[in-house]
């Protein structure tokens, strides 16, 4: 199962007081949303994409288990290995046994969300591999050792002074008298330090944005090039991918790719886009000796036919987190989970237990933003609505919520005594507002913002009396 | 909906709870504005609140006996209108979510779906209302209610009436299509998240020249004028259906 550390409601008054997370919030919120929406207004048939994107994610996820069986086959047709995980303790132990046996001590790594979900990093340090994040972001966090805090950019909560200070800290060999005030010279200074741990590393590994069953090839997009470095320069190519990854074809990846990039970072395309398909052949000139797809179940093929089987449809392109109002202000870490925001307040409860991960369906104000920009239309406030139900009806709500709750519906249902209780409430707003600091919940709101006094009387008293 | 609308449609106002409670003018101002219309308006004396509390926390049993009421109430009228795209929305698309196994309050549930509406959409799309008689100096930013905008497409409408009013001119914020952080039981659960949306959507209307502030649901906008009266800002803010209805008196927040 994996793992969450939600106790959203302290995390969140912890982000909201960080003054350089907030400050990279309002920088991710003003660029990802404007360049979406550029995006999409430069190709007019955007939504038709969606629908057709979702139609062949629907269609795959209707028959995952054959085309699993096709990308298998496919995958070892191309001379590839496929191991089949149903957990992250399964996962994590394949991949140290192709690298145990093969005697590798490091690993360059592309991005891979799967990878954050079963914490392998820490799994290969503890057992003599040293892993080596080539991502950018990644690279960053592993250094600060945090977890991403967004799904396609991992380190947008760190400001570039924060950045600086790992790489002082981690580069001991450069000249600590360095400049690193400039984006340029910490990048170019990634660049040189990666450059040797590609070239150095025994294995690499890469997550897979899709794979394809008839042809058994994984596909990568990335802005940097780093994943094409991680699973073409070392012997051993590994690929770590949740079972839902599959498409049935080539044009089916063609559809989902114009979508992907769009609605994650306003792209056209990625710089990189970059398919696999087994091991170097004879005459290829680069790429690795050995091919292995290592797919993750985890909790995912429990959601198929459940009333979450839609959320199997996501890409992981980000943009309902970069839409979320709730994602912006308090940004990813604060959900406790590698996978913030709406997806993410979906997806925990069914990866990590709805027990564990009780207070994310309820860290949303149902704005149906995140749904409004899906690009494959995943309704996800439908789904945080079913979650708050299967969390009410296991008792996982607090007792003053659902004492709150029963008071209010008890008055609800009987409107002569709704008439009296709203009558007296009028009043009380009227004459003796003060009071209402005092019930919890209205404490909160009437710390920073007014409450409007009522005219004494309710709408239907003043009907009545009028008519 | 019904094919052919009838010239006097009768009309039942499902008030909502919060205009109810905290500002019987915007009940008021819907009657007017319905009976301006041709309507005849009833307000059905037993109604309470659309169940919005129990269904987004996950209380099922307890929205689906409060939805069974609400399809009584509101049952034998041509028409239900709310002065909120969020209780509308409730009933036009989420009731028959409560029926599923239940053919025959579903097929309830369904009828009164189908004519229900948000205020400003039915005066536009059903009543093809194309002008108010109406009156008010100055610029009005408009904010669109999440769940109207999302849940049944209102955006056009309401400013297509207010272009009407005399003297108005019509304005969109930056933040016009944002969530105000309100979100029913969420500000109640998250007030310190729910502030900090409201007071970016606060510094984005400061950004923005206009005089008032108007939206379709009580509830965010008892949001955004409790944070804009802790700023110094001059926004007055009133529900659409006040301005439309040329019934504006204190505006939300200002003494009676």
């Amino acid at each position: 199962m994996m793992h969450v550390t939600t106790d959203f409601p302290a995390a969140a008054h912890e982000a909201l007081g960080d003054k350089s997370l907030q400050a990279a919030l309002a920088r991710m919120r003003q660029g990802f949303v404007s360049g979406r929406a550029s995006a999409v207004a430069r190709l007019p048939e955007f939504d038709a994409y969606r629908d057709a994107a979702r139609a062949i994610r629907d269609h795959t996820l209707a028959h995952l288990d054959a085309y699993l069986e096709i990308f298998e086959a496919n995958v070892k047709a191309a001379g590839g290995q496929v191991h089949w995980c149903r957990d992250g303790a399964e996962a994590r132990e394949t991949i140290l046994r192709i690298l145990q046996s093969r005697g590798a001590k490091t690993i360059a790594k592309g991005k891979s969300m799967v990878g954050e979900e079963i914490e392998l990093n820490a799994y290969l340090e503890a057992n003599g591999v040293r892993p080596v994040e080539t991502d950018l972001g990644e690279y960053i966090i592993q250094l600060r050792r945090e977890t991403p805090s967004h799904i396609i950019a991992p380190a947008t909560h760190v400001s570039k002074a924060q950045v600086a200070d790992a790489f002082r800290a981690a580069h001991t060999l450069l000249p600590a008298d360095r400049s690193l005030a400039e984006a340029d010279t910490l990048l170019a200074e990634a660049r040189a330090i990666l450059r040797e741990e590609f070239l150095n590393a025994d294995a690499g590994m890469t997550g897979a944005n899709f794979l394809i069953a008839e042809t058994g090839t994984s596909v990568i997009v990335t802005n940097e090039g780093n994943g094409d470095l991680s699973q073409t320069v070392p012997r051993t190519h590994i690929v770590l991918a949740g079972i839902e990854k599959v498409v049935p074809t080539l044009d089916d990846a063609a559809v989902l790719l114009r979508v992907l990039a769009r609605s994650a970072t306003g792209q056209e395309i990625s710089s990189y886009t970059t398919f696999s398909t087994g091991p170097a052949r004879k005459d290829d000139l680069d790429g690795p000796g050995e091919y292995h797809v290592v797919m993750l179940d985890n909790g995912r093929s429990a959601l198929l036919g459940s009333a979450f089987h839609d959320m199997l449809r996501c890409i992981r392109c980000g943009a309902c987190l970069n839409h979320c109002p709730v994602y912006g202000a308090v940004g990813g870490h604060a959900y406790g989970s590698v996978y913030p925001g709406p997806m993410g307040s979906v997806l925990s409860p069914a990866l990590a237990g709805i027990a564990a991960a009780k207070h994310l369906p309820h860290a949303s104000s149902l704005c149906g933003a995140c749904e409004q920009v899906c690009p494959v239309r995943i309704p996800l406030p439908k789904m945080l609505r079913a979650w708050r139900d299967v969390s009410f009806d296991r008792g996982l709500v607090t007792l003053r919520s659902r004492l709150g709750l029963a008071v209010w519906t008890f008055a609800a249902r009987r409107p002569a005594l709704y008439r009296l209780a709203t009558a007296l409430t009028a009043k009380t707003l009227q004459k003796h507002r003060a009071w209402f600091r005092l019930v919890p919940g209205l404490s909160g709101w009437l710390a920073t913002r007014d409450f409007p006094a009522s005219s004494g009387r309710t709408f239907m008293a003043e009907w009545k009396a009028r008519r | 909906m019904l094919a052919v609308p009838p010239k006097n449609p009768s009309v039942a106002l499902l008030v909502t709870c919060l205009v109810d409670l905290l500002r019987p003018q915007v009940g008021f101002a819907a009657v007017t504005l319905l009976e301006r219309a041709g309507c005849k308006v009833s307000v059905p004396e037993s109604q309470t609140c659309c169940g919005q509390p129990a269904y987004n926390s996950g209380d099922r049993a307890d929205a689906r006996k409060i939805a069974r009421q609400v399809i009584e109430t509101f049952a034998g009228f041509d028409y239900v209108v709310a002065p909120s795209g969020s209780c509308a929305g409730m009933v036009r698309i989420h009731f028959a979510e409560f029926f599923a196994d239940d053919p025959v309050w579903a097929a309830k549930a369904m009828h009164l779906a189908d004519r229900t509406y948000e205020l400003t959409q039915f005066l536009t799309d059903v009543m093809g209302v194309a002008e108010v008689s109406a009156a008010h100096p100055g610029t009005a930013i408009y904010h669109d209610s999440c769940s109207g905008l999302r849940e049944l497409g209102i955006k056009d409408q309401p400013r297509a009436l207010l272009n009407t009013v005399n003297g108005l001119k019509t304005n969109d914020y930056s933040g016009s299509e944002a969530c105000c952080g309100f979100g029913g039981t969420f500000c109640v659960k998250y007030p310190e998240v729910s502030d900090r949306i409201v007071g970016q959507r606060v510094t984005e209307l400061a950004a923005t020249p206009g005089d008032l502030l108007l939206g379709g649901d009580l509830g965010c906008l008892i949001n955004l004028a409790g944070k804009l009266a802790r700023t110094d800002s001059k926004l007055r803010v009133f529900h659409v259906a006040e301005i439309l209805a040329g019934d504006a008196g204190p505006a939300i927040g200002e003494k009676s």
